[in-house]
């Protein structure tokens, strides 16, 4: 069929893990180990038991009878948790790295991002590294001449394009990257997770960027970890689990399943190994949950009652005053609001070392109804120093009620805004004096 | 015949988008043993292939106080430590010609190529943010490596004439052969490099090791001492099987003139330098798929 841009069928992927190094106890035993090794290593060569560095012993499988077809001018968003093999599905698709199995089939020239600035020199200028990364991208000269000063405009660096980029702050270098991605013409695009870089506005930039080029009928594939990016980009999403298709759909069905699946609810994430925890040395973010009135860790909140907002921290360092804060956005990536934390009992006193659990209520009646994303982020308020930034960690639904005591009132039609607040309605009634009554134009407007 | 009429009907065609029957099909499915080597894609990728040259080329000496002298600088210190050891004290023979322009006649095309080998082989792997995450035919990456080198090389090469005028030799017509002398030590760096480079991905050994091949690999070579020294015609024959031997001695027979007639030495040094390079990019290409995975 012509109008298949992507085909595949029951690809999959493994992988080769070496065993688990067992540690030499003493120098002395790792100076022998050393010498010792080479030999042990040739010897299982020879036997065939490995290759290179890897040994055959342990394999796993990445990616595990992945089938699915794309249709030309179709955005579809692949969505799972960290390690269930998206990233590897897109090396595949990109060409990068070959499956072990299964075959895909592939129509139209394909361009891939996964990541931003790949090539990027540093001693290099910007406008030297456009044309470095532009060939890199697949570009043809000729179309990088043509769209140098669109890319340039679009990055905003206009003033350093021929500094060298070890100059560039971390923000300028993702810009011109990001430029230059943007202005790719493929037929088939290929994403992964390049929007969580950048700032806020510079990504809703690339976000709109990226519409466009789905308007123009191209094909888009796209990973992200992003749930707003997702159901706001891609009709379609598939969700993917260690290594298996679990859901492939309407984008809002699949994004929700995977929130209500994943690992554990939606409303709650926890980081239990501390090393893999976010955050620095001063402090890590161990859980963030979302209550209900009930207290109870919950996904689906009535319209009309508060919902309680937590972060579990660890303080290793004394010495800072930390502002833990939450940032909220709605399904469409709009940011509703940042709550910080204004704890008077806390209020510009140094946190000392220990665990910490920082909570707000946002009251009832509040939020529009649909899926609200919940980011924690915590910095020192002195010097503004971030030490850990995570968007969207956890979702709870809004759930709308039919119930007259809500924002709603009596209404039973759609209510649109990012928000539903339930103001206080104030109404005075004046009533017409008798004579003005028969002579409509007559009427005193109140006060 | 269709006409245009027609094809604007034609099912999965529209005039937004007329190419949907000319998109290029890729089939990505596992790959078995020997491949084929593809040098029609690497065709297709010509721009990147320059771009990456001169990316070698723009940043090799950025941050260098000397900057490009480096590339005369090194053969030219060779030559002076050559010419007072083994020159001097040595008294190694020369055929005839001043000793420095001799060995600096024939450190020009071996530096050309032991540095490149040095680069190359280490490309993939430094390279490897690029091989993880783009996909182009890996061969552009050391092939772009050997390359960038020329630049250096025809910087020192006009040292090497300066040289020539200052000892007052010209060459004879036999300088025509040169390019293709360059050619083959381009192939035989090449040819190196796709071993080592496609090695260098698993087994990080290589890295350390090719400081070693390329010094056995210069004393193998006729670059401090005359080939002459071997006179026995079969031996000759064999040592050329080191194909930087034709190169080598081609490269004073054409600028100097010495009367060494190298066919048969660069006969065999084409042969070999060609088996390297054949078998180098077959083994290469039945070791790329692993390559992002590996690397």
């Amino acid at each position: 069929m012509s109008d298949i841009a992507v085909q595949a069928n029951n690809i999959g992927k493994m992988y080769h893990i070496g065993n688990v190094i067992t540690k030499s106890a003493t120098l002395r035993d790792k100076i022998a180990d050393g010498f010792v090794a080479p030999f042990r290593r040739a010897h299982k060569l020879l036997k065939g038991e490995a290759t290179g560095a890897a040994e055959l012993d342990q394999t796993i499988w990445a990616l595990k009878d992945i089938s699915f077809d794309i249709k030309h001018g179709e955005i579809v968003g692949i969505i799972g948790v960290n390690g269930a093999g998206k990233s590897t599905l897109l090396k595949i698709l990109s060409r990068i790295t070959e499956p072990t199995e299964g075959f895909a089939e592939i129509r139209g020239r394909v361009s891939s991002l996964l990541e931003v600035g790949t090539g990027f020199h540093k001693e290099l200028t910007g406008r030297e590294n456009v044309y470095l990364n532009g060939a890199i991208l697949g570009m043809r000269k000729s179309e990088i001449d043509r769209k140098f000063d669109e890319i340039v405009a679009f990055s905003e660096v206009q003033k350093f394009i021929d500094t060298p980029i070890k100059h560039y702050s971390s923000g300028m270098t993702v810009r011109l990257a990001f430029a230059v991605a943007a202005h790719l013409e493929p037929e088939i695009l290929i994403i992964d997770e390049v929007l969580a870089v950048g700032d806020i506005r510079f990504q809703k930039k690339c976000i709109n960027k990226m519409q466009d080029v789905g308007k123009a009928g191209r094909t888009v594939i796209f990973v992200s970890h992003n749930m707003s990016a997702i159901t706001r980009l891609c009709e379609r999403a598939i969700l993917l689990d260690s290594g298996m298709i679990v859901d492939d759909g309407p984008a809002n069905n699949v994004v929700t399943h995977y929130l209500n699946s994943g690992e554990g609810t939606s409303a709650l994430r926890e980081w239990p190994d501390v090393n893999r925890a976010p955050g620095d040395h001063v402090t890590k973010l161990r859980s963030v949950r979302v209550r209900d009135i009930n207290n109870e860790i919950s996904d689906t909140i009535d319209i009309r009652h508060p919902v309680k907002m937590e972060m579990e921290y660890d303080v290793f360092e004394d010495g800072h005053i930390l502002l833990p804060h939450f940032r909220l956005h709605d399904h469409e990536g709009i940011q509703l609001f940042t709550a910080i934390d204004v704890d008077p009992k806390w209020r510009e006193r140094i946190r000392p070392p220990g665990r910490y659990v920082s909570s707000a209520w946002i009251p009832g009646n509040l939020l529009n109804d649909g899926l609200t994303f919940v980011g924690a982020a915590m910095l020192t308020l002195q010097t503004r120093t971030p030490h850990f930034v995570e968007p969207e960690v956890v979702a709870f639904h809004v759930a709308d009620t039919d119930d007259t005591n809500s924002a709603r009132g009596d209404w039973v039609g759609g209510m649109g805004g990012v928000m539903r607040p339930m103001l206080e309605w104030d109404t005075e009634y004046i009533p017409f004096v008798p004579e003005a009554a028969s002579s409509p134009t007559s009427v005193t407007r109140p006060a | 015949m269709i006409s245009e009429n027609q094809i604007e009907n034609y099912p999965g065609t529209n005039r937004t988008d007329p190419l949907v029957e000319d998109y290029p099909i890729t089939l990505l499915k596992p790959s078995k043993g020997w491949t084929s080597l593809k040098l029609g894609e690497l065709w297709e990728y010509r721009e990147l292939l320059y771009f990456l040259i001169w990316r070698d080329v723009k940043v090799q000496y950025k941050q260098t106080i000397l900057g490009a002298m480096w590339a005369i600088l090194q053969p030219f210190m060779t030559m002076i430590v050559f010419s007072l050891f083994f020159g001097k004290l040595a008294k190694v023979p020369s055929d005839g010609i001043p000793y420095p322009i001799f060995s600096y006649t024939a450190l020009v095309p071996w530096t050309f190529f032991s540095t490149r080998l040095t680069q190359a082989s280490n490309s993939l792997v430094s390279g490897s943010n690029l091989i993880k995450k783009i996909y182009f035919p890996r061969l552009a990456m050391p092939t772009a490596s050997v390359l960038a080198g020329l630049v250096d090389f025809v910087l020192a090469f006009v040292v090497l004439l300066g040289m020539m005028v200052f000892y007052g030799i010209y060459p004879t017509w036999n300088v025509l052969w040169l390019p293709f002398l360059l050619l083959l030590a381009i192939a035989t760096g090449l040819g190196a490099s796709l071993w080592l480079s496609a090695m260098n991905v698993q087994f990080r050994d290589i890295r350390y090791t090719v400081p070693f091949i390329t010094q056995f690999w210069m004393f193998a070579t006729p670059i401090a001492y005359p080939s002459s020294l071997i006179e026995n015609p079969i031996l000759r024959a064999m040592y050329a099987i080191n194909p930087m031997v034709g190169v080598v001695d081609g490269f004073r027979w054409a600028l100097l003139g010495t009367d060494t007639a190298p066919g048969v030495l660069i006969i065999v040094s084409t042969l070999s330098a060609t088996v390297l390079l054949v078998t180098g990019a077959f083994y290469f290409r039945r070791m790329e798929k692993t390559f992002a995975d590996v690397v």
